[in-house]
């Protein structure tokens, strides 16, 4: 065990417990809580329940609430941040109910679900979360009879007494433990003592989805509730004027139609650029509001250009050429280098604007009155929107209140907070709960798009085939996509990165491993070529400058340990038998690491009636200690789907400022018959503090299946989406 | 506005509404039956899969007005205590991440395997590829197909 200082007092306990008790009870369903074995008799409902600390709450049967504190979009936190307090709190899984815990700045850290962070930023505090229950209902038992907590011991929810016969349990003891001090100190299991952790645990919602309850936000209802729509302009560069306000009025089914500003002081990242003056309408019919928005006349002016997907592409091109590098890091003497060496490659790679298309498309609650704000729905980041409603409504932080519902899906999008001010702006207006609901084509049009890139990469060999020059510059719209202290960097002499920032009235925002799901696509097929003219396997090209790497490396801050991504490499080679050869299959290999986590991986690709189609897909992970196993090759196998499926099929193109692809008939997800047959994961074990995986297993997958598509076609395809410029005349022969 | 008699999981809904109102909004709006999903509102995504006679129907293009005397099932009503074949592989197979796409995929699936019981891949694809899943969990859908069409 580790002994552990403990980061809580009692007020800060006590704080999350009103909020957690008198908060929210959003598809309040834990009945049906964790137990998804049928198999298993459900322990009895509690007739009281004692809150022990923030996190856990114990009922007089035995029964414990777990509070999750972050917000889920799929990544599963709702069930593996719980996991890791049930671990510490030594209680039986099946005896666990989980909660959504509300918005509380002043307990819970990082309430936030973005760059796979949940696990990593919260792996202590829910440990000592945990362990501090535990030590609490240990120190009970301990004066209720009368000895030391050291004569005690505790498993599964059972308190023992180690030189006797006496037993309690959690249940028996929890109301004795409220009036309990919170300990100081606190010792946490040792990792190889854990039982939970590392296991498969099904997903506390898993019921619920698989049986239409209700969870997301656009399943909220409300006594009194009002359904709103919104219309933004038709294109970037455009803004509204007016609309003909009498005429949608007087449409079946419209209580109120107007003009809303969501306009605040002081925006921060997560806060709207673009369409900020909004036509609303509301009604109680969705389909009604349906009908009245296609109604919608209206004036829009145009404040600047109308951009087209030509005019993107020129504008990086330009950027490249021209624009202004920020120089971001310089290794030797790149340009002596490179005129020295035998052999030289370059390559420029490009990638369109994307969408989020989260399967939910945006809405959010608002029950907005003169001195209180309500907000209830998906947000990824309930903080963030928390502080933009304060500065719109001109309330105080602490007359606001954040509820996350399940998201159905957030991919980045949902880092985004002007869905929740609109709601909020509509409330105001017209004195009632609303809520708000976004149409897929409002989705799809409103911007906050994956920003556009095109990068250039450049290698020298020398006369043995090492690599003694590498330059890569980025540019993007509006950012470049360039991380000048990733691999390659510190395996190379002379190296030089370079970002490059473009110009752009597209709204732009994070989408699933932001510039990693590029740089990882272009820099691992670049290597392959590199490889490749080295004549060298794509392994062992990769393996032999990691060694480097580790002996040697050029200069101090390289952004990533070069063990860890050798071994997912060597991992990844040893499981897919890399370097097999089999009639009719293509294979390519990645490997990237990004958000903390290192992943590789090996697509083996066929040629079915002369379209290529990925057969499966093995990948290699490290990310530290794994929680919840099973979940977490769910979440592998959905990146590299993710990644395949966007890499190929996806793009999203402008004409006059409008985006042409509007639904879901235009814009081309993956579907079913193109997703592969089958995804292994591989975990590297080990007991480093588990890092996230929402992300990291994306952006390999675009590189390994650009350079399967390589081996398969004999084209290197370097411009997204990949299907739509395969030449498949040369296939077809 | 007119009436109309909907027969939804059993029982019959008398709802008012215009005509061109589409089944999802109905059943969303009007009867809290929420598990049915809005995803696209053009039949692309498949979120909004209802059962109308034992088939699988898109309910957002589905109008009201075109349903009186059909038998309608949602994923409320697959079946009484969540235990459909269907319901259980999906957890078995501990399918959904952020879930939004899963009833409409579970209403595709169910209505695949009553009529054809032993799917092979082939025909799992034909049946499932009008129904989006943005996370990407169509392997674990088609594994679990397959554990259902065994029971």
């Amino acid at each position: 065990m580790t002994k552990v200082k403990t980061q809580y007092n009692r007020r800060s306990f006590l704080k999350i417990s009103a909020a957690a008790s008198g908060g929210m009870l959003i598809g309040f369903s834990w009945l049906t809580g964790c137990i998804t074995d049928t198999k298993v008799e459900p322990i009895a409902v509690p007739n009281e329940w004692f809150e022990i600390n923030g996190y856990i709450k114990i009922g007089d049967t035995g029964m414990v609430t777990i509070y999750s504190p972050n917000p889920e979009i799929g990544q599963n936190v709702k069930t593996s941040m719980p996991m890791i307090v049930a671990e510490e709190l030594d209680v039986d899984w099946n005896n666990v109910v989980v909660e959504q815990a509300p918005l509380n700045t002043g307990f819970y850290q990082n309430q936030f679900a973005g760059g796979s962070l949940s696990i990593k930023l919260s792996w202590n505090a829910l440990r000592m979360a945990g362990a501090t229950g535990r030590r609490m209902l240990l120190e009970a038992a301990a004066k209720e009879w009368g000895i030391s907590v050291s004569d005690l011991s505790a498993s599964k929810g059972v308190i023992k007494e180690i030189n006797g016969e006496r037993t309690i349990t959690y249940g028996e003891i929890a109301s004795k433990a409220v009036g309990i001090e919170i300990p100081e100190e606190v010792e946490l299991k040792a990792i190889s003592d854990f039982k939970l952790i590392g296991t498969s645990v099904k997903n506390v919602d898993g019921k619920n989805i698989v049986t239409g309850k209700s969870l997301f936000g656009l399943d909220y209802q409300r006594d009194g509730m009002q359904l709103a729509m919104i219309q933004h302009p038709p294109a970037f560069g455009m803004k509204l004027k007016d609309f003909n306000e009498d005429e949608i009025k007087r449409m079946p089914g419209v209580k109120d139609a107007f003009i809303i500003d969501t306009s605040i002081d002081s925006p921060t990242w997560s806060d709207e650029k673009g369409f900020l003056q909004l036509i609303a309408i509301v009604g109680e019919s969705t389909w009604q509001l349906t009908k009245a928005k296609r109604a919608i006349k209206a004036n829009w002016e145009t404040v600047s250009e109308l951009e087209n997907s030509e005019m993107h592409l020129a504008n990086l091109e330009n950027a490249l050429k021209s624009g202004e590098a920020n120089q971001t890091r310089r290794d030797g003497d790149p340009d002596a280098a490179f005129e020295k060496a035998s052999k030289i490659i370059e390559r420029t790679y490009s990638s369109p604007f994307l969408a989020h298309n989260t399967m939910e498309p945006m809405n959010f609650f608002a029950n907005v009155t003169e001195n209180s704000a309500e907000l209830v729905g998906p947000t990824q980041t309930p903080e963030a929107l928390e502080g933009s409603v304060a500065k719109l409504l001109n309330l105080p932080i602490e007359d606001i209140t954040v509820n996350m519902t399940r998201m159905g899906g957030g991919f980045g999008r949902r880092l985004y907070v002007h869905f929740g001010l609109e709601a909020a702006a509509i409330s105001k207006k017209i004195g009632a709960p609303v809520k708000l609901i976004y149409t897929r084509e409002d989705d799809m049009t409103q911007g906050t798009y994956r920003p556009a890139y095109l990068s250039w990469y450049k290698a020298g060999l020398d006369e043995n085939n090492n690599l003694i020059a590498f330059a890569t510059k980025g540019a993007g719209l509006p950012e470049g996509a360039v991380f000048p202290d990733r691999f390659p960097a510190g395996t190379v002499d002379n190296y030089v990165a370079e970002k490059i920032d473009g110009k752009t009235n597209v709204t732009t925002g994070a989408w699933r491993a932001p510039r990693s799901h590029f740089t990882a696509g272009a820099e691992q097929s670049f290597l392959d070529e590199v490889a490749e003219l080295a004549g060298k396997d794509p392994i062992d090209f990769r393996l032999e400058l990691f060694d480097r790497a580790i002996k040697n490396p050029v200069g101090e801050k390289n952004d990533y340990e070069a063990e860890r991504y050798a071994g997912v490499l060597k991992l990844v080679k040893e499981k897919s038998n890399w370097g097999e050869k089999k009639e009719g299959v293509y294979r390519g290999v990645a490997a990237y690491f990004c958000h903390s986590s290192y992943v590789a991986e090996v697509i083996d690709l066929i040629l079915e009636n002369g379209q290529p189609k990925v057969k499966k897909v093995w990948c290699a992970v490290d990310c530290g200690i794994v929680v919840n196993r099973d979940a977490a090759k769910n979440m592998v196998q959905g990146g590299v789907i993710d990644g395949i499926g966007h890499a190929m099929y996806s793009q999203l193109t402008f004409n006059n400022g409008s985006v042409n692809e509007t639904n879901f008939d235009r814009y081309q997800l993956m579907r079913h018959s193109q997703a592969p047959e089958d995804i292994e994961v591989f975990f590297v074990e080990n007991d480093i503090a588990p890092t996230g995986l929402g992300e990291p297993g994306l952006p390999p997958a675009v590189g390994a299946l650009a350079n399967a598509l390589y081996q398969a076609t004999g084209q290197r395809l370097t411009v997204q989406p990949f299907a739509n410029n395969i030449k498949m005349e040369k296939l077809l022969g | 506005m007119p009436t109309y008699n909907l027969k939804i999981n059993g029982e019959i809904h008398t709802v008012e509404a215009d005509s061109d109102t589409p089944l999802l909004w109905v059943l969303r709006d009007q009867i809290n039956l929420v598990g049915t999903k809005y995803g696209c509102g053009i039949g692309q995504c498949g979120a909004c899969t209802v059962h109308v006679n034992g088939n699988a129907l898109r309910s957002c293009s589905t109008l009201v007005s075109q349903l009186q005397g059909l038998d309608i099932v949602t994923i409320e009503g697959l079946s009484e205590e969540g235990d459909h074949p269907v319901q259980q592989a999906w957890l078995e197979h501990d399918v959904p991440q952020c879930g939004y796409c899963q009833s409409g995929q579970i209403m595709s699936a169910a209505a695949l395997l009553k009529n054809n019981p032993n799917p092979s891949d082939k025909d799992i694809d034909a049946a499932m590829n009008g129904n989006i899943c943005r996370c990407g969990t169509y392997i674990r859908i088609k594994e679990a197909i397959k554990t259902a069409a065994k029971q």
